[in-house]
């Protein structure tokens, strides 16, 4: 990679420029980010930091920082957004009113369905004619699209965002980065991109698709780090091994930025041995920004959360209170530095909890932990919460079944029952009785301790849980039937 | 010992008439059939003339079945015929998880046990003077 000597220079805003430097995407756009990104680039010791002035912040410097963004927040949505004049207007808060960072929690919510309703600029505080330089939609698969608007801002600090992911997992300017993502409205392929541009690596953009192309340059190109999603990771080393390579041995890559999908440690550790490399987890989410709102560091001890551009809160998804560190609720979000699509705490629907303590890689933004699951999922059973996402940790921890399972749930007598169904795998000896009963008492024995909760486990027929290529249905609740 | 074929069956209408068709589709008799039955499923036993047919034809028809080792043991069919046989095994420390007989129409009833101590099994029975069956007895492959 050649470093770039030139002072630093803002990015341009206008990509005609790119025609400057030469006819790849790697235009003039990239190379003003670069210098300023190989400025900001620092090596602490062992540790890698894209922007270490803020990843390593203090605790009242963040604060003081945070309520500033979010005074300009507030204010953004009120003047420019109408649904947010009515929203603020209907809890009788003023901009003015945003005094201290705890007058958070007097802002309303902001839901998926706001989003939808306001299909599509309803909820953009700038004209799309205006300052707008891209749009990015969630798929509608269940309603309308989400659409959000980025002015060159936003994209710069989404890539920033994303560019300190790629310091977490070892990378700097001098490394080469495979973006296998999707490129499109998805945001995944073009997060990744802007994280590249803004570190100043040297981006290969392949999209998603054509795997053996994938492997072959992957090898070919000394390709440092890949970001994927992680079930893609998988099938690029399974096919690099088909293919005859050992990618921990021959290949060069050292790192991996994954998301955009639920990842589990046993699959995590799977894609590390068969590449060769370090797995972090990613998380974003389009209505928010995409991927970088939150990423791990090389400890894979909970995802270090962008407190510069979001605050992070974590509410009980039932009383919508706030729930104290290290509990699980369901992630809010609202963004701190946004200009064409801010949101004022967004609930996610996603479950995880603040992870309490500092981290030894040094960063003192707070860490989220994974994703456990979603609000959508969550399940109450005799008035315990429980997720699918628990099932399926205690039945993958038992060899003798498959990971094919099938929650249901009914009533008896005013009482909620719940059955899990799981097959065993071929090779389990079924012909005493005893052995089905003694495993379906230890299962039954790990998901009351794990669960809270009495569960009767079910060993039914090979194949007889259905198979689904897209999302299997885990749960079936006849309760209200 | 002789190869029994051990399915594993969920209890719901139909599926034993069912199992019982896939196999006399193939062709493939049985000597006996067995169930062991919970709330939730049975396990269903068979002896007969091809095991190892049987056990493919089952798999490829969706079932779980698989061969499970068991003896056979001629038995004379009197009073007393089987207390002694198993009264040799106690001695011997030979446990059983379960049996199953069924007589022929020779004068003689045929035990089938399923014995956790395989190896030590047929120096048990020849010494208690019962005769062992070999698969050549009961079906040929």
């Amino acid at each position: 990679m050649v470093e770039n000597t030139g002072a630093p220079a803002p990015a341009p805003v206008v990509p005609a420029a790119a025609d400057v430097k030469g006819a790849t995407n790697a235009g003039m756009t990239d190379a003003g980010a670069r210098s300023a990104a190989s400025d900001a680039r620092v090596r602490l010791g062992e540790e890698r930091y894209f922007q270490p002035e803020i990843e390593r912040i203090s605790a009242e410097e963040l604060q003081e920082l945070q309520l500033e963004r979010l005074q300009q927040t507030v204010a953004n949505c009120y003047t420019n957004i109408p649904f947010y004049t009515e929203a603020l207007d209907a809890v009788g808060v003023k901009p003015e009113d945003i005094k201290t960072r705890a007058d958070l929690q007097r802002l309303p919510f902001t839901t998926k369905q706001d989003m939808r309703d306001a299909y599509p600029f309803g909820l953009f505080a700038i004209d799309v004619h205006d300052r707008v330089q891209r749009l990015h939609a969630s798929s509608g698969t269940t309603g309308n699209a989400t659409v959000c608007g980025y002015t060159q801002h936003d994209i710069d600090v989404w890539g920033d965002c994303f560019a300190r992911a790629i310091a977490q997992v070892g990378g700097s300017s001098e490394s080469i980065l495979q973006v296998s993502y999707g490129y499109g409205l998805f945001t995944g392929g073009l997060g990744a991109h802007e994280g590249g541009i803004r570190m100043g690596s040297t981006i290969l953009p392949m999209s998603s698709g054509n795997t053996k192309r994938q492997v072959q340059m992957m090898h070919d190109f000394g390709v440092d780090i890949l970001a994927c999603t992680p079930s893609y990771a998988l099938l690029i080393a399974d096919t690099a091994i088909e293919l005859g390579f050992n990618p921990a041995r021959d290949f060069k890559i050292s790192g991996a930025i994954l998301g955009a999908e639920p990842c589990s440690e046993s699959m995590r550790r799977e894609i590390e041995r068969k590449l060769g490399v370090t797995v972090v987890d990613i998380y974003g989410l389009s209505e928010v920004m995409g991927p970088g709102v939150s990423c791990e560091c090389r400890y894979q001890d909970g995802l270090h959360v962008a407190e510069d551009h979001f605050i992070i809160e974590v509410i009980d998804p039932e009383t919508l209170e706030p729930v104290p560190d290290g509990q699980w609720g369901e992630v809010v979000f609202t963004t701190l530095t946004k200009e064409c699509s801010p949101l004022l705490r967004y609930r996610t629907r996603d479950i995880s909890r603040i992870i309490v303590g500092s981290c030894a890689c040094g960063r003192t933004l707070r860490r989220m932990d994974r994703i456990s699951g979603r609000t959508d999922d969550m399940l109450i059973i005799r008035g315990v919460n429980v997720f699918p996402s628990q099932f399926q940790q205690v039945v993958s921890s038992f060899s003798e079944v498959t990971s094919y399972y099938q929650i249901i749930l009914s009533r008896k007598q005013q009482m909620d029952q719940v059955t899990l169904k799981v097959e065993t795998i071929p090779e389990f000896d079924f012909d005493e009785i005893k052995k089905i009963e003694d495993l379906q008492h230890r299962i039954t024995a790990e998901l009351k301790s794990n669960l809270q909760v009495s569960v009767e486990v079910k060993v039914v027929e090979p194949k007889s849980i259905e198979r689904s290529e897209g999302k299997a249905r885990r749960v079936i609740d006849l309760r209200d039937q | 010992m002789i190869d029994q074929v051990t399915v594993f069956l969920e209890n719901s209408k139909g599926r034993l008439a069912a199992l019982t068709r896939v196999l006399g589709d193939a062709e493939i008799s049985m000597h006996t059939l067995t169930i062991a039955e919970t709330t939730d499923y049975g396990v269903v036993r068979i002896i007969t003339d091809s095991p190892a047919r049987a056990a493919e034809t089952l798999d490829a028809a969706g079932y779980r079945a698989k061969i499970t080792p068991v003896v056979a043991i001629r038995v004379p069919d009197e009073a007393g015929g089987l207390a002694s046989l198993l009264e040799a095994f106690d001695e011997a420390g030979i446990n059983v998880e379960y049996a199953y007989c069924f007589s022929t129409n020779k004068g003689y009833a045929i035990d089938i046990l399923r014995v956790d101590d395989t190896q030590r099994v047929a120096a048990v029975v020849l010494k208690a003077g019962y005769h062992l069956l070999e698969p050549g007895d009961l079906y040929a492959y």
